[in-house]
């Protein structure tokens, strides 16, 4: 193939790019990681982590559904539990779903846009290294006097400020957290601006390069806004300003606006990646275009847009005037629009296609079915009058779960299944796959869908025990979790057993696969594409 | 056997089978849903949330029908093992994009309609006959009757307590109404529109009933509102807890509402101002008094 030559074309620009003695492969040993610039190994440290975060996030979701297992408190205090369930979501969102979103960018931006790299390979290395730290920070605070954070992860004052010695330290890496985000942001735009090679226009580009660049610019624009709320928090703890104070003359409430006008962009930056993926997978395993590419990116770009002027729907109970209970509800509402538009895209695509059913195919075909169950859980909480009864109740963990579960992680492992061929150059077993398909897809229904049944009949959430009425259903939801729970470790057992001895994989892999990452051999050349791809792999390989 | 005979039977049977299916739906309707669906509850409120969120489902489910049906339709009639060749020119097309963008903007304007409307009910605060003041504190509720000179305190009563702590070794299910009895309930008089001011004193709480439908934060420095009219009939207890995570002992701090009949309600609030002019004699700063003597002896604020 073509790239086998291109290290000679590549020494023409060496001279200007870099001095890196490592220019053609990686440097041995532990240097190949510290020091790492190539795209490609930042992109599999970032996997990794989000990974093992993912385990260790999914271990604290198993201590809350032991806990929860029956009424009565049998395993731990009530101030730990709070603790679980505010660091499985801190861990689970900034450490595992995020993580894993760069790290795929990391590895598939370049490739398909046809560059050799991402545009900014020192941000790029440092913007992975602070995540460690961030991590290793906040899992520590579960040792220190006070115990971690137990308000909840949206860190809501006054009760945030009642931390002990966590709480210091948790504000401390959600700013590194937010720094690592906003880096990496600025490498995947500068990226996709800068790096396309000639032909791969900005409307012909894949959509899961869209959802990234969409998705960046959310970063961007939000994570100094949680900066800043959290500063705040810090300031009011320490140094005796009292914004959120109200026997200070601040505003309790004022801490939730500035919250959510991060956090409700936040949830987009977990699932926009996505909506990129499916938009791959669904296609190839179609074996027909995707339809409607253009209204896709459209209505990627409005959920973005749309998704700044609605955050007060997460606190409809805080009393706001009727003016702006109906704004928030009526601009929720809107959001259903492009979202539907996205879901009937896909199916369109679906439509007279020539369907199969390998592991990717199987977890984007459960997204687009338990992610629509989300977005009706989603709609109805939009109801202000209804939300009056749904609010901080199960309805509602189960709602995000349904769009955070089934959605965004079932989207990386499909991702994970459709691109580690590639990635590796080996074939994984797709039998195992299938399995870990089928038993993630039956188990996180049966966590998930009985909490909607406790939230309608009145548990609230975050409560460490609950009155017997509600016992049945909270054993039914904890079983589904120790089984989903254990499912996830096939996940790691078949990415190492592939690459430790899979069968050689094609360049194309799949029989409908279609994009310039497919037309780079398996694995990749080190640095992706040290000459621009040709006319004619342009052609076959662009979106329409 | 002749024919009418035959048809008598039948008919019979289809009566029986036809009685029987109604009392299955009937009971199902008021057992079974029971635990799965939201309570329609007794108050003016509860049943127009109720009759709101069953209007939204039914929409949800509907469209769900429509479009999980032609996913799974193409599952099954587009599947390569069954010879399907894919029609690669098929696209685009601005005519169904405009269509499935419309149809969905109708659907959200009659969801909004009757949204606003309840809205509107909601926020009509005029005509009350009774003020409540609810504040929260770690973790107990405080409520305070306005102009009727009636406050106490109401906290998680002591067999609850017991069983709650971690290895007390006791069945919850041996204690009565486990996490959800108090030892002070809240008095209300039934068929009459009652008003809550909800405040806290130190974190933020938020005070739920669901068989009232409503919720509101009680927010340090804030008052915020919500009516509550329960049906004249509907005379009994109804139990909610706090829905706002506020520390440790968020899970136990329940709220239990005793609905009475206006003259039950009237008996009970003479005997409860005698009661706290009792309480006050003793001590000319009643109110501090009442506090003190009704919170739990654990409870010093801060």
């Amino acid at each position: 193939m073509a790239h086998e030559h291109t290290a000679d074309a590549h020494d023409t620009h060496a001279a200007h790019d870099d001095h890196d003695d490592h220019d053609h492969g990686p440097a041995h040993g532990w240097r190949r990681w510290v020091y790492a610039t190539n795209h490609k190994d930042i992109g599999t440290m970032y996997l990794i982590f989000a990974c093992v975060m993912f385990f260790v996030g999914g271990f604290m979701a198993m201590i809350i559904r032991a806990e929860l297992f029956q009424p009565g408190l049998q395993l731990v205090e009530p101030q730990f539990f709070n603790s679980m369930t505010t660091m499985h979501a801190l861990v689970m969102i900034f450490g595992a779903v995020m993580p894993a979103w760069t790290g795929l960018a990391n590895w598939m931006i370049p490739m398909q846009v046809g560059a050799p790299d991402m545009a900014l390979p020192r941000l790029n290395n440092f913007s992975f290294w602070i995540l460690p730290f961030a991590f290793t920070l906040l899992l520590s605070t579960l040792f220190v006097p006070g115990g971690s954070p137990a308000g909840g992860w949206t860190l809501y004052p006054p009760l945030s400020l009642q931390g002990g010695s966590g709480f210091p330290m948790a504000i401390f890496a959600i700013h590194l957290m937010g720094a690592s985000s906003i880096l990496g942001s600025i490498n995947v735009v500068v990226t996709i601006m800068n790096m396309r090679a000639p032909g791969v226009g900005l409307l012909n580009m894949p959509l899961f390069c869209w959802s990234w660049l969409i998705t960046a610019y959310l970063l961007i624009a939000t994570m100094p806004v949680l900066a800043g709320a959290v500063t705040m928090l810090l300031t009011d703890h320490f140094f005796a300003t009292s914004f959120f104070s109200a026997s200070g003359g601040g505003d309790p409430v004022m801490f939730q606006h500035i919250f959510w006008f991060f956090g409700h962009p936040e949830v987009y930056i977990l699932i926009l990646p996505a909506f990129g993926i499916i938009s791959e997978i669904v296609p190839t395993f179609s074996r027909k275009p995707l339809f409607g590419y253009d209204a896709m990116v459209y209505a990627t770009a409005a959920i973005a847009f749309l998704s700044f002027i609605v955050w007060a729907h997460h606190m409809f109970t805080v009393g706001m005037p009727l003016a702006g209970q109906l704004f928030f509800t009526l601009s929720t509402m809107l959001i259903s629009i492009p979202t539907g538009v996205k879901v009937f895209n896909w199916t369109a695509t679906m439509w007279k296609g020539s369907l199969s059913f390998e592991p990717p195919m199987l977890f984007a075909l459960a997204f687009l079915f338990l992610f629509t169950i989300g977005g009706f859980s989603g709609l109805m909480l939009a109801i202000v009058p209804a939300d009056f009864q749904y609010h901080d109740t199960y309805f509602v963990v189960a709602h995000f779960h349904y769009v955070l579960v089934p959605g965004a992680v079932f989207a990386i492992m499909a991702g994970t299944y459709y691109w580690l061929p590639k990635w590796s150059g080996k074939m994984y077993d797709m039998k195992l796959a299938t399995w870990h398909f089928w038993l993630s897809a039956i188990f996180v229904n049966v966590l998930f869908f009985p909490q909607h049944f406790l939230g309608l009949a009145g548990m609230p959430r975050r409560i460490p025990d609950y009155s017997v009425q509600f016992a049945d259903w909270n054993m039914v939801s904890s079983i589904g979790a120790f089984g989903f729970g254990l499912s996830q470790l096939l996940f790691p057992w078949i990415i190492w057993k592939c690459v430790k001895s899979g069968s050689p994989a094609t360049s194309h892999v799949w029989e409908g696969s279609h994009g310039l990452e497919w037309e780079l051999s398996s694995p990749p050349p080190y640095h992706s594409w040290t000459e621009h791809p040709s006319r004619e792999i342009i052609a076959r390989g662009v979106q329409h | 056997m002749s024919f009418h005979m035959k048809n008598a039977y039948a008919r019979r049977g289809l009566q029986a089978a036809f009685v029987s299916l109604f009392a299955l739906l009937a009971s199902a309707a008021h057992a079974d849903w029971g635990g799965l669906n939201m309570t329609e509850g007794v108050s003016i409120l509860s049943k127009e949330i109720y009759a709101l969120h069953m209007k939204i489902f039914y929409y949800c489910v509907a469209i769900g029908v429509v479009v999980f049906g032609v996913m799974i339709y193409s599952l099954i009639k587009f599947r390569k093992s069954q010879g399907a060749q894919a029609d690669t020119t098929l696209v685009h097309s601005t005519k169904v994009e405009i269509i499935w963008t419309v149809i969905p903007i109708l659907i959200l304007v009659a969801m909004a309609i009757p949204t606003a409307r309840s809205l509107i009910k909601i926020e009509d605060m005029g005509n009350v006959a009774l003020n409540i003041k609810v504040t929260g504190y770690q973790w107990k509720w405080e409520y305070e009757y306005l102009n009727e000179n009636v406050r106490f305190f109401s906290t998680l009563k002591r067999d609850s307590n017991h069983a709650r702590q971690l290895g007390s070794g006791i069945d919850p299910a041996t204690v009565p109404h486990y996490l959800l009895d108090v030892d002070n309930a809240l008095v209300i008089p039934a068929g009459t529109k009652i008003r809550f001011l909800l405040t806290a004193q130190d974190v933020i709480h938020a005070w739920w009933v669901p068989a009232f439908g409503m919720k509101k934060d009680a927010i340090p420095g804030y008052v915020n509102e919500i009516w509550v009219q329960v049906d004249a009939d509907k005379v009994g207890t109804y139990r909610g807890q706090c829905a706002e995570l506020c520390g440790q002992d968020h899970g136990f701090m329940p709220i239990v509402v005793e609905v009475k009949s206006p003259a039950d309600y009237d008996k009970w609030l003479r005997a409860k101002q005698e009661e706290q002019k009792v309480a006050g004699e003793v001590s000319p700063t009643a109110a501090v008094n009442t506090a003190v003597a009704s919170a739990a002896p654990a409870a010093v604020q801060q």
